[in-house]
Formats: structure tokens, sequence, C-alpha cells
């Protein structure tokens, strides 16, 4: 199994990441597996997903909307972002919009292009796991979270800007 | 003036300590030059034609005397003896060490400064009137909601990663001296018939390649609301901004693409959800931003001066560079001073190691302890005595410091181009100097009266050459240096773009093709026109007869 971070530990994941399939017969030796697809073929098999014995996620590209998820949001307990290059800054934009708009409470993972210096930005933005780009070094990335201990903004992981806590400090 | 509070001082530590990290795994080898690359631009550093270019954030302009002595601190130790203040009211250093880089930095939080987001695609320092807090036709000081949205930028998580870069101006006064309508966001502080504060926005202005100016998307949007409504233009860029193409990534191709009207939606739809919520100002802090810039211990004066009186009789060089130089002030016996960083043959907006600690010297003997720089490369000491203008202009005078052209045609924006800058095409620096020396007569310049030169060295337009009165830009002719001029550009309340001449002229051709075209308005002005004005009333036609001679 892959390691991941994972509310900042190190853990085994036991999802299996789909980057491309097409068919449902090519996911058929694997029943039982916990599996992320990607959201077109999700939209495509959606009846047959649901009716897997193992767990089912989605991945979304970065073009891609989380609305389109639909009313099935709630119902996933994990969803993947994909950065395909570190600096593609719209999956930060739909990590943000998963948790303050849709309320999105599972595991939101960022995948792809992932690497140290972007995740305390993507844990603030409501990201809770986080699948490195294989040549990150998984130890020392997890300084990373501490890169900052404060922030100005409304963000996930601070619902209150700074300027409304510091009055409670006044 | 703000200061920083500890939150802001341990924000400032991490982000010293965090860019200190990196830079070490960039030396080691463990970080990619292209991973590097938007760390450091959002930390100002470039990487130029002859070494790094280090930029620092001077927030909406302003500058106490003691970080205008640390810069020139670092002007002196980690570069060549000087600093140059762009058009967007920071300042550049051209030599440092990329190693050194993070002393430079440690340096500047001992005084509440830093070089984050200078560069890079994310929000960048917010620029305003250089005169805020001591206008007279000001509406409201623009410089808390500055520092409200200063704060809001600074490590906005969701907006590092921009499609491109995005720049925001305020506006306080009834005159526009900041360029507003040609930024990203142009925010202008109004009052609604209720006679409450709010802002007209302005979205999707800008120069570089595609000059566009901004179009309103908000009459009014109320002052608590400011973070709110920016936060729901911001994430409808950075999700549908154009990232295939860096030329058409900037928030003006999207506004235009998407139309104004479909984008408003947009931003009103997507405010539905942060509108009220948590980002929304509440009074105290817009009333803890006012209370740094509350007006400083004016002392009760007549409005007019007796001594300055006399020294204008007396001075009559004195008695130029005031009546171009000094502009009236909101409280009765001060004025406005403005050091017009154009003397001849020095690059525009460089300012030595010695005239930056004499700048400071000044602001404290003169201007309670603070500085303006405008985005026209000047400096400004915004609170001076009238009385004390004669004895100041002395001093400047012995600092090579009192060039008397403010607002004047050798009062030239310009780039740093060709001797600097990697993308350029041309060189820009000895263009404004050629023209320069050509209009050397102080009479002749006051005779021609205010008029803006703007020049860039290539079409990013960092010289602002669109919205000059007379726009010069660098172009490559088969690999040769040339310039292209347009007319009619302005950057005020009528802000509008310069319509290119005709076919582009060789180096030594500019002066002189400068002077056909001041020629004109000089035989055709009519009462007291500026050159602008001139332009309006008569358009294109004459200019080009006179530059190219007559075509049938
Ligand atoms: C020497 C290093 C510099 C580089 C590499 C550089 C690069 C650029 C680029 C690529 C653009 C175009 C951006 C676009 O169209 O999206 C641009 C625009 C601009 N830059 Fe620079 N620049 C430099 C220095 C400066 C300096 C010294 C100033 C001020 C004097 C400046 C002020 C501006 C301004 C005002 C714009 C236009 C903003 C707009 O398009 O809205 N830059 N710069
Ligand atoms: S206008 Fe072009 S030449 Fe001038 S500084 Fe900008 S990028 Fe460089």
């Amino acid at each position: 199994m892959e390691k991941l971070i994972k509310n900042r530990s190190i853990v085994e994941d036991p999802w299996l990441l789909l980057k491309e399939v097409s068919e449902m017969s090519e996911i058929a030796d694997k029943a039982a597996v916990p599996l992320i697809v990607p959201l077109a073929f999700w939209q495509e098999n959606r009846q047959a997903l649901k009716q897997r014995p193992g767990k089912t996620a989605v991945w979304l590209q970065s073009d891609e909307l989380p609305a389109s998820l639909g009313e099935d949001l709630h119902s996933f307990g994990l969803i993947a972002l994909n950065f395909p290059v570190f600096s593609d800054g719209r999956v930060y934009s739909s990590a943000r919009e998963l948790r303050s708009n849709f309320m999105f409470k599972g595991e939101l993972r960022a995948i792809g292009d992932v690497l140290r210096d972007q995740l305390f930005y993507m844990a603030r933005c409501g990201f809770d796991a986080f699948a490195l780009r294989e040549d990150q070094n998984i130890d020392t990335a997890l300084a990373a979270f501490d890169d900052f201990r404060d922030g100005y903004q409304v963000s996930v992981d601070k619902p209150e800007p700074l300027f409304r806590r510091r009055e409670h400090v006044l | 003036m703000y200061r920083y509070d500890n939150y802001d001082h341990q924000m400032l530590e991490d982000r010293i300590a965090q860019f200190r990290d990196q830079t070490a795994r960039f030396l080691k080898g463990e970080l990619a030059p292209t991973e590097f690359l938007p760390l450091r631009l959002q930390n100002g550093l470039y990487i130029q034609r002859l070494a790094p270019m280090l930029r620092i954030a001077v927030p909406y302009g302003m500058l106490s005397s003691t970080q205008l002595r640390k810069l020139a601190y670092i002007s002196e130790y980690y570069d060549k003896g000087y600093g140059h203040f762009t058009t967007r009211q920071n300042i550049q250093f051209n030599w440092p060490a990329l190693e050194d880089v993070p002393d430079i930095l440690a340096h500047l939080a001992e005084v509440e400064m830093h070089a984050i987001q200078t560069s890079g695609n994310c929000i960048r320092n917010t620029s305003t009137d250089q005169f805020a807090g001591s206008a007279v036709d000001e509406i409201a000081d623009s410089r808390p909601y500055c520092e409200i949205i200063r704060q809001w930028s600074t490590f906005h998580p969701e907006f590092a990663y921009l499609p491109r870069k995005f720049k925001i101006a305020v506006c306080g006064t009834s005159d526009d001296q900041a360029a507003t309508q040609v930024h990203d966001i142009g925010l202008f502080i109004v009052r609604n018939e209720a006679g409450e504060l709010g802002f007209r926005v302005l979205v999707g202005g800008g120069l570089g390649r595609t000059p566009v100016i901004g179009k309103a998307i908000r009459e009014f949007l109320p002052e608590h609301e400011l973070l709110t409504y920016l936060d729901a233009i911001l994430r409808v860029y950075n999700r549908e901004g154009r990232r295939d193409n860096k030329y058409k990534a900037r928030i003006k191709i999207l506004v235009k693409e998407t139309g104004v009207d479909a984008f408003r939606e947009k931003v009103e739809k997507e405010w539905q959800s942060l509108k009220g919520g948590p980002l929304r100002l509440t009074e105290t802090e817009i009333e803890r931003c006012k209370g740094f810039f509350h007006d400083p211990d004016y002392k009760t004066l007549p409005a007019t001066s007796a001594a300055l009186g006399e020294a204008l009789a007396r001075d009559v060089l004195f008695a130029s560079w005031y009546q171009q130089n000094v502009d009236a002030h909101k409280r009765p016996g001060y004025a406005i001073v403005t050091i017009c960083l154009k003397a001849t043959g020095v690059a525009p907006g460089d300012v030595t190691t010695a005239q930056m600690n004499f700048i400071a010297e000044l602001a404290d003997r003169y201007s309670f302890n603070e500085l303006r720089v405008s985005h026209e490369q000047n400096v400004i000491l915004a609170d001076v005595e009238q009385d004390a203008l004669y004895e100041m202009w002395k001093a400047l005078q012995s600092n090579q410091l009192s060039a008397a052209n403010l607002g004047l045609l050798t009062d030239i924006i310009c780039c740093p181009g060709g001797d600097f800058c990697a993308l350029a095409n041309a060189k820009s620096i000895p263009i404004a100097e050629s023209i320069q020396r050509r209009f050397d007569n102080p009479q002749t310049l006051r005779d021609i009266g205010q008029v803006s030169v703007n020049i860039s060295g290539c079409m990013n337009a960092c010289g602002h050459h669109h919205v000059g009165n007379i726009g010069i830009l660098g172009v490559d002719k088969k690999g040769a240096e040339f310039y292209q001029i347009s007319l009619g550009g302005s950057a005020e309340n009528t802000t509008s773009l310069g319509q290119i001449v005709g076919p582009s002229f060789a180096q030594d051709e500019v002066p002189d093709v400068i002077e056909k075209i001041i020629n004109v308005y000089k035989r055709r002005r009519e009462g007291e026109e500026r050159f602008i004005d001139t332009f309006n009333r008569l358009g294109m036609a004459p200019f080009k007869e006179e530059v190219y001679g007559k075509t049938n």
C-alpha cells in the first residue's frame, strides 16, 4: 500500500486510485477494493458502482466543478482533487467550495502534483489528506503544516478571520 | 501609519523561516528550479539580465523614515548604492545575491517590511493616491482600506496560484492619481444617497499587451462588505480565468470573453454565500485600521505663510519649483511636496543610498517622519509647513533633488528596459535621457506645461506607455531597437489609451519626433489647453502629418 499523509500523520492508504478507467469490466477483479475513479466514469456507471461491495470514491480534474457531483456529493466518504501541475490554483477554490459551500465532511484528498511547499495552503483550504508526488520526502513534508502559526483569512481551518479574533484579544 | 502587532510580526517571521528553508533546499538541489520559481517570485525575487532583482513592497506607497533608512542600508550593503522606485509604488534592487536574500528579508522585517507577493501570479501590492490623508479633495482616506486589503491578500491560501498577477488600486479622492482604472480591480470610495461610505467597483482593467480600461460591476459596495466581494471576484477569476495561454490569463480577458454583465452575475452569485459571513468587516476592525492613519499633530497655522510669500518674491528658482512641485494641503499653513526623481541623466525613479538617507532626514525634520512613493516614481512629503518650504528646498538643491519638473515633459515614467530587464525589446532609460536633454530648458518646459511621457521597453507596459499623453514603446525590428509612439493616453479621471501615430523610429530619431509633436501642440493650442486637451480636440491627423510629412 502507498503511504499518505492524513490528518498530519503518515498512514497506509487503503484506497486504489484509478487515473484512467473506461469500462466496468476493467475493475471486475477488484470488487472489494476501495476505488477512487474519475468523474466521467462515475457519471456513466453510477448505479453499477453503487452496487459494488467495495467502497467507491471519485476524483475531479482541476477544471471539473464540485457542483457536477450533484446530489451524490454527500454519499462519498472521500473526494480527491487532482493537481495536474502544482501551480494549478483552481483546485484550491474547488476544495474551499466543497468544504464551505457544500459542507462536505468526508476525506478531501489532494492527488497529482502534490508538493511539500503547497501543503500549508492546501490544508487551509480544507484538504485533510495528501498523496504526495513520488519523489517527495513524506517524513520531512510533515513540517510544512507548521510553516505558519496563523493566517489572516477566513479559511476552512480557521472559520473566523484574524480581525475577528484580534478583537477577542483586545 | 500602520504598525505591526504581534500577529503581523509572527506572520513575517514565519515567512522568512519558510523562505530560508526553501532557498537552502533549492541551493542543495532538492527543489527543482521550476518548483522554486513561484516561491521566489512570491518573495519578490526575479532572476534578471545581470543578477537577481529583489522587489520590496511599499504597501500603498507609505514609508516611514526608519524604513527608508533600512532601504538605504540594504542598497549600500547588498546592492550597488542605489534603488529604483517603480510604477507600482514599490522599490527594486538590481544586484542582490540570491543567498543574501533571506538575510535582506530579515532586515526588512525589523522595520515591518517585506517582499511578499511583489511578483508572481498572486495578489500584488495594493496601490493608491500618494496624497491620501492630506489631499484637499478627499472623500475618505484610502489607506485604512488598503491596509485591510493588504492583510486579506497576504498569504491568501486560495489565491496564491492565480492564472496571472492581480493588482488592486483604491482611489479616495475626486481626482484619481493612482491610475485606478487600469488595475485588475479598481475601487473608488464613494458615498451613497444616504451618506454611507462604500466603493464603486471596476474590474478587468490592465495594461500589458492588451490594454483595457476597467468596467464597473458595482456602483455601490457597502464598506463592510469590501472583503466578501473581493473574495467573490477572485474566486470567479481563479476558477475561470484562462490558464492555457499566459497572454490571455489576466482578468481583463476573462471579463471580455464572458461579457461584463455575465461576469457581474457570476460574482454576485458567488457573493451570496460570502456576504454577511465572517469575512464581513466589523466596525472595530475598520476603526482599528483608521486609527493608524489619524492626522498627525498639525499645528494651527494661518492659511498663508508670510515667510513663504517673501521667499517666493525673492527667489525665482524657488518660485518655479514651488509652482511645479508643491500642492495644496487640506490643512491651513501646510503643503504637499513632491521630490521629483527625474533629474536629467539619472534613471527615472532611481535614488542613491545618500539620497535615501537624506530624504529620511527631511521626513523627520519636516513631515512627521513619513513619506510616500507615487506611481510616477517620485517621492512625496505630504505634511510640510509652508514656513519651512524654502529651507527644505535649499536642502534639496544641495542633494540634487530639486528638479522642478513635476508633471512636465521631463517627469518621465520609465521602466528599467534593456539595461536591466531580460524581457526587453529595447532600452528605455537612454530614451528618457535623450528626451530630457532635448528639453533641458526650464522655461521651455514650463511653457509646454503639463504632459506625461511614459516609456516601456516592451509590450508588458511596466512603464505605463498606454496611458501616457505621449507613450513610447520599445519594439524589435529585425533585431534592431525601435520605438513606437502613441498619443492621447491618460491615467486621470478620463482615462484613455493612446493611439499609435504610425511606423516606429530609430533611437536617435525619438527626440526629434517628440519635438515635432510638441511643436504642433504649441502652434495649435488654445487658451489654457494642456497637451492632452489639444490632442483631444484636434485628433491625430495634424500630429501625424508633422511627424511623417504630408501624405496624399
Ligand atoms: C525588471 C524586471 C521586470 C519584469 C521581468 C517585469 C515583467 C512584467 C510583465 C511580464 C508584465 C506584463 C504582465 C501581463 O501583461 O500580464 C509586466 C507588467 C507591469 N509591470 Fe513589470 N516587470 C519588471 C519590472 C517592472 C518595473 C521596474 C516596474 C515599475 C517601474 C513594473 C511595473 C509593471 C506594471 C505597472 C505593469 C503593467 C500592469 C498591468 O498590466 O496591469 N515592472 N511586468
Ligand atoms: S516593460 Fe518590458 S522591458 Fe520594461 S521592465 Fe517591463 S518587461 Fe522589462
